[in-house]
């Protein structure tokens, strides 16, 4: 086993977090953003499928509410992963690792809650996470697994822009995927000197990211994903 | 590049286009001839050109694309010029990694710029030319406030980042107006997310390399620029917000969010007017 540090100020806060999340959580979203609740309201279809896990998984839904499920699901991927790398953190970070990546936590801890928020009763159920394949004590491992997040992240959304209709809800998409790509060309500097945008992220042909749809990358995501994910309904091209 | 989609993307906006599919295969057709013969950086253009054969003389309906996508292609052309212009100024940028990564740069915002021509010819579309530019920010005069930027190389690591940051603003300001537009959506996307690993980059490489930048880090915080003047505060102006769609994001649900986090958790657009204020020095009307 790894060594574990855990800051104990860190675990406290994350118990008081947790405890006023379930408090809310018992209460329900009461001051959630009015401007999403259209959403939520225009899908009570896939509300009843979307909360309860099927034989065939987890549904994230049809149309924008779909889409936004199917950022959730991976937000929420993200931010298990960097709260355990900052939980147990790889032997031999310096100062500067640590302070970038409680930084990439929050931020992907943030976009979590925010698509939860936005969701309400059509939001996915909390997905059970398995990084039985990533040593976190371990920087090469750590680190790569970033890096894999951070690229499909990035090719999530810019594969998904197009099956949204709403406008505002592609504007956001838009304001999240371009700190994905920030966090992307970070971990790869601190793998590798250069690489934050060399041809394996970007075809330099066109000078295009990558993008991919919904199924190949959650069929990448899945193998860290211990909760079936059904995507059956989400809109496609 | 799937250009199969592309054409199924302009046949669905575009009913009428069925009447050409004659050009269209023959369009495909000459392409998978002359495919093998061609340089690769030459591709965007191949494409291009094979595009307005399958739409010459019809008028395009994609008037808000094209209009978006020259816009684009004018932050391309500043960027690409920028970057070229460093490459050739002698004693700017040290050899090694920085050189290296400028090259990288500068060749992805040139392959930006011709996938765009190319993706407005193909759209019907006549691509804007290039403007003049003065990168020194004095329009035209040369005598800007930023004329050491190729001499200097922190002076012009600073443009450099105002610029990638600049451009992911630019790009999310107007994606509303791409809704719909398919694999062009999707293209601009890619382009988009590229321009934010360039400006990590840039703000990585000045915290590492200097002093002055306070506590810059590759995302943005709060409105701050890590950059000592306020010629270049309208590109971070409004980066500040820690509230999206109405949903807080300080503290949200319980989880400890700062506000710094919260503001660099999303990136902010830009609207036209703004972007056209800040790039204006750097245009010789």
């Amino acid at each position: 086993m790894p060594k574990i540090k855990i800051p104990q100020s860190r675990l406290l806060a994350d118990r008081e977090a947790i405890a006023q999340v379930s408090r809310r959580r018992f209460l329900g979203y009461a001051g959630a953003a009015t401007g999403l609740m259209a959403v939520a309201s225009s899908c009570k279809k896939e509300d009843m499928q979307s909360s309860s896990t099927t034989l065939e998984g987890v549904d994230l839904g049809s149309g924008d509410p779909g889409i936004l499920n199917y950022a959730y699901a991976l937000e929420q991927l993200e931010a298990a992963f960097y709260i355990k790398v900052i939980e147990s953190q790889f032997s031999g970070i310096t100062s500067n690792e640590t302070s970038l990546l409680t930084d990439i936590r929050d931020h992907e801890i943030a976009h979590r809650e925010f698509f939860k928020n936005a969701l309400k009763e059509a939001a996915i159920i909390d997905l059970e996470v398995d990084f039985s394949s990533i040593d976190f004590g371990s920087r090469d491992s750590v680190l790569s697994t970033a890096k894999a997040f951070e690229d499909l992240g990035v090719s999530a959304y810019n594969g998904a822009g197009r099956l949204i209709v709403t406008p505002a809800y592609l504007v956001l998409a838009g304001k999240i995927v371009s700190v994905e790509a920030r966090h992307a060309a970070l971990i790869r500097e601190l793998i590798a000197a250069g690489t934050f945008a060399d041809e394996t992220a970007v075809d330099m042909v066109t000078g295009l990211d990558g993008a991919k749809k919904p199924a190949d990358v959650l069929a990448i995501a899945q193998k860290y994903i211990k909760t079936t994910i059904n995507a059956s309904n989400l809109p496609t091209y | 590049m799937n250009f199969d989609n592309i054409f199924k993307e302009i046949e669905k906006a575009d009913p009428e286009v069925s009447g050409r599919l004659d050009t269209r295969r023959s369009a495909l057709k000459n392409f998978a001839n002359y495919g093998g013969k061609l340089a690769l950086t030459a591709v965007p253009l191949a494409f291009g050109s094979m595009f307005k054969k399958a739409y010459a003389g019809t008028t395009s309906t994609k008037e808000d694309v094209l209009a978006v996508f020259n816009y684009a292609l004018t932050l391309e052309y500043l960027e690409a010029a920028f970057y070229s212009q460093a490459l050739l100024s002698p004693n700017l940028l040290p050899a090694g990694p920085i050189n290296q990564a400028i090259q990288l740069i500068s060749a992805h915002e040139t392959a930006h710029v011709n996938f765009i021509k190319a993706a407005i010819e193909a759209a019907g579309g006549t691509a804007v030319e290039s403007p003049t530019f003065d990168f020194s920010g004095g329009k035209g005069s040369g005598e800007g406030s930023f004329k050491t930027a190729f001499s200097d190389l922190a002076l012009f690591l600073a443009v450099s980042q105002t610029f990638e940051d600049t451009g992911v603003r630019a790009y999310k300001g107007r994606a509303e107006e791409l809704l719909g537009a398919g694999e062009l959506l999707t293209a601009a996307l890619q382009i988009h997310s590229v321009e934010a690993r360039h400006a990590s980059y840039i703000r990585y490489l000045r915290k590492q390399a200097g002093s002055g930048v306070g506590n810059l880090k590759p995302w943005i915080t709060g409105n701050m620029s890590g950059i000592g003047t306020n010629l270049v505060q309208a590109s971070y102006n409004g980066e500040d917000v820690t509230s999206q769609a109405s949903i807080d994001i300080i503290n949200i649900n319980g989880f400890p969010i700062s506000a710094d986090a919260a503001s660099e958790a999303f990136d902010e657009p830009l609207t036209p007017a703004d972007v056209l204020m800040i790039i204006d020095g750097f245009l010789v009307p």
